[in-house]
């Protein structure tokens, strides 16, 4: 009897020890089958370095950042939350409601191994506030082999001409040239891809990073503008409203020829048991040195002066961003780990594609969620979505461009 | 004889027990007048005051004056929120209030299965406007709804792809509207009906009065309440239409089916800038206000009026 009672005290004592062991409620919107798998692997990392793990999954990433903005607001902040590599947190810390993570980017060299776009999102007035777990590229172009070979296509288009030339002949022989999503964030996408790769970096940052409304009159801007009408044509009528999963699955069953969509569409393809290179390919842009765009996923840290939880902040920062970690974690993203050091070999060759150009620092470039506040992403989305959807000529969507740019 | 008055409380006496009466009343309103004293008035005055500081994501206590209210009227987008808004409103009230009365007269003539019928009628106004606006949306979709049936019906040139035409869209959110609440309308008006004295139709029966003519100029003018009763309803709906716009359409092509409550939502919540989403909220208080203002003095005028008579 006695035995029992101090086995039954020893169990009480570790189960109330392992309760307290670092507790961390993380608020994330990596709902979808192939996001939760990865984000799997985060909370196991984390549960081996003996923490506890409150998964709190929001589904959509615009209700998700509402109720960590309500949380950290109401005083009832989690742990831990997901923002993109972007200025999304960046009230949050001039109120002074985020922990920093400087001891953790200091001991894990994070000044050395992080691209630049990257450390420029997550360093804010010299102190780290956010840790990066990924890089996505949202401007990658995928198509379907069987579809280009149907049309008479060969090989990958190398400059935007021969792009125009390949949905020219898919348009030919009946498929759909270009699948796209008719919903604003899609049509968003288009755009800075195009204007990125038609337009070139210089016009893209000074549209971006430097909100400078005179851009919108520069001969190279009007080309990336007549160029995204000029797709347009390459679009089904059925366009508007559909889901990018929808689109993808138009390029995987062949009905379509290409999707310029980011890289987590991977997850589609791989869902359908199909293998990069063999029935689909990828491109992130046209030409050797096509510039590579850098987007992502962070955690922020609530500011908290309790301890335990503290820690429990430092310990994650920690777990994220092990090479062990990055490696199984990105492998199930379908996006890049963030560090260099790492054992790329057995990814798929669209990653192996990603990670050699990010290799050159000179084709990195930020991404506009990281360049342009939240509000002002929006406006210009609207006008952006309105140009492609309505018969507005280019110079009144410039103008409409050259006024967004401008408010504060 | 001396007048007979019924035993009662003395004056003084009743006017001791009227202020006991009317605490207990009083003390059974205080929840709602202190709910909306502070939550809606008190609401309503700080979204004004958000509306002239510069806040983004979180409240900033400093004052910018209109600016914010001048990016409004900047932004195409709202301006085209407001513009969609009265086309809405105006054929969304007309065609309720139409069909209502329509539906409302038919199941007056006292048909079989009458309580059936309603039920039918007024069955849409119990589902979400969601659901209402997805299921229709999936009927409007050229490729999977009525054009596709029509056309594998075996008509190969039927067009009805509304839904995606920029200049059309907003009148399908118009017909899901309808849909769901002209039941509403009926039940009303059904009401207001059966209150109408069935004499009348036998005199205008005698009279040789024909049916319409019967309905047309003796039951409407008595159905004036009812008719008010759901004008107020559907204007109602009408400010704050949002989730059947969102589950159709999700602004449209483009903004072609755009409101001004989701312009509000989005800024609010998605974009960070709460500043710009109350100088919104504002300026839509400020017209209802406006539109029900002169109406209300109208009302007080003809009252007084009558009270004179």
């Amino acid at each position: 009897m006695n035995q029992f009672k101090v086995i039954a005290a020893a169990a009480a004592l570790a189960l109330s020890a392992g309760a307290h062991a670092q507790k961390a409620e993380v608020i994330h919107w990596w709902t979808s089958g192939g996001e939760s798998a990865a984000v799997k692997e985060l909370a196991a990392a984390y549960t081996k370095a003996g923490g506890t793990w409150v998964d709190n999954a929001v589904a959509g990433a615009d209700n998700a950042r509402a109720a960590i903005n309500s949380r950290v607001a109401g005083g009832n902040p989690p742990t831990a939350a997901q923002f993109n590599t972007s200025q999304q947190y960046h009230d949050l810390i001039s109120e002074g409601l985020l922990n920093d993570v400087d001891a953790v980017a200091a001991k894990e060299g994070w000044d050395k191994i992080l691209p630049k776009p990257v450390i420029d999102a997550i360093k804010i007035k010299g102190h780290y506030y956010a840790v990066p777990v990924n890089i996505h590229n949202p401007t990658w172009f995928w198509y379907s082999k069987a579809a280009l070979e149907k049309a008479g296509v060969k090989g990958e288009p190398k400059t935007i001409d021969e792009f125009f030339a390949a949905l020219d002949k898919l348009k030919a022989a009946g498929l759909v040239p270009l699948a796209l999503g008719g919903q604003a964030w899609q049509e968003w996408i288009t755009f800075y891809a195009v204007l990125l790769h038609v337009g070139g970096t210089d016009t893209y940052m000074k549209f971006f990073k430097d909100h400078d409304p005179a851009v919108v009159n520069t001969p190279n801007f009007k080309k990336a503008m007549t160029t995204l009408k000029r797709l347009h044509d390459y679009v089904d009528a059925g366009s508007p409203g559909r889901n990018w999963n929808d689109a993808t699955a138009m390029v995987i069953t062949g009905k379509a020829g290409f999707q310029i969509m980011g890289d987590w569409a991977k997850g589609e393809f791989n869902n359908a048991k199909q293998t990069a290179g063999k029935e689909y390919g990828c491109f992130a842009g046209f030409g050797a040195n096509a510039p590579y765009m850098v987007a992502g996923d962070v955690f922020v840290f609530p500011k908290t002066s309790d301890k335990t939880a503290v820690g429990a902040q430092q310990k994650l920062a920690a777990v994220f961003t092990a090479p062990d970690t990055q490696v199984a974690f990105n492998a199930k993203k379908g996006s890049i780990p963030i560090r260099t050091d790492v054992d790329t070999s057995k990814m798929d060759i669209c990653s192996q594609a990603g990670v050699a150009a990010m290799k050159t620092a000179s084709r990195q470039v930020a991404n506009p969620d990281a360049l342009m506040p939240p509000d002002m992403v929006g406006a210009v989305t609207d006008i952006v979505s309105k140009f492609w959807n309505s018969n507005q000529s280019v110079d009144d969507a410039s103008k409409a461009l050259a006024g967004a740019l401008k408010q504060k | 004889m001396a007048s007979t008055t019924l035993p009662g409380p003395s004056p003084r006496a009743a006017s001791a027990r009227r202020p006991w009466r009317s605490l207990g009343a009083q003390i059974a309103l205080l929840p709602m007048a202190i709910t909306v004293l502070f939550v809606y008035v008190g609401t309503l005055l700080w979204s004004m005051r958000i509306s002239v500081s510069s806040s983004k994501v979180f409240p900033r206590d400093d004052f910018i004056g209109l600016t914010q209210y001048q990016r409004l009227f900047e932004t195409e987008r709202w301006n085209i929120s407001l513009n969609h808004l009265v086309i809405f409103g105006v054929l969304f009230i007309g065609a309720c209030l139409i069909l209502g009365f329509l539906l409302a007269v038919f199941l007056d003539q006292r048909v079989r299965g009458e309580d059936v019928l309603r039920t039918i009628f007024l069955y849409p106004y119990a589902m979400s406007f969601v659901a209402t606006g997805l299921v229709w949306q999936w009927m409007l979709n050229p490729q999977l709804g009525i054009q596709a049936t029509v056309r594998a019906m075996g008509f190969p040139d039927f067009k009805f792809d509304w839904i995606v035409d920029q200049n059309m869209v907003l009148y399908t959110i118009v017909i899901a509207a309808v849909w769901q609440a002209s039941g509403l309308v009926m039940a009303v008006l059904l009401a207001g009906l059966r209150g109408v004295d069935e004499s009348l139709w036998h005199a205008a029966r005698i009279d040789g009065v024909p049916r319409w003519r019967y309905y047309a100029s003796i039951v409407m003018p008595q159905l004036a309440p009812a008719f008010g009763t759901s004008f107020v309803l559907l204007s109602v709906g009408v400010v704050k239409v949002f989730d059947v716009v969102v589950a159709m359409t999700q602004g449209g092509p483009g903004d072609a089916s755009e409101v001004p409550a989701k312009f509000i939502y989005d800024y609010l919540f998605n974009r960070a800038n709460i500043g710009l989403a109350s100088a919104a909220s504002t300026v839509m208080l400020l017209t209802v206000l406006a539109l029900l203002l002169p109406w209300w003095y109208a009302r007080a005028l003809q009252a007084k009026k009558e009270a004179k008579r």
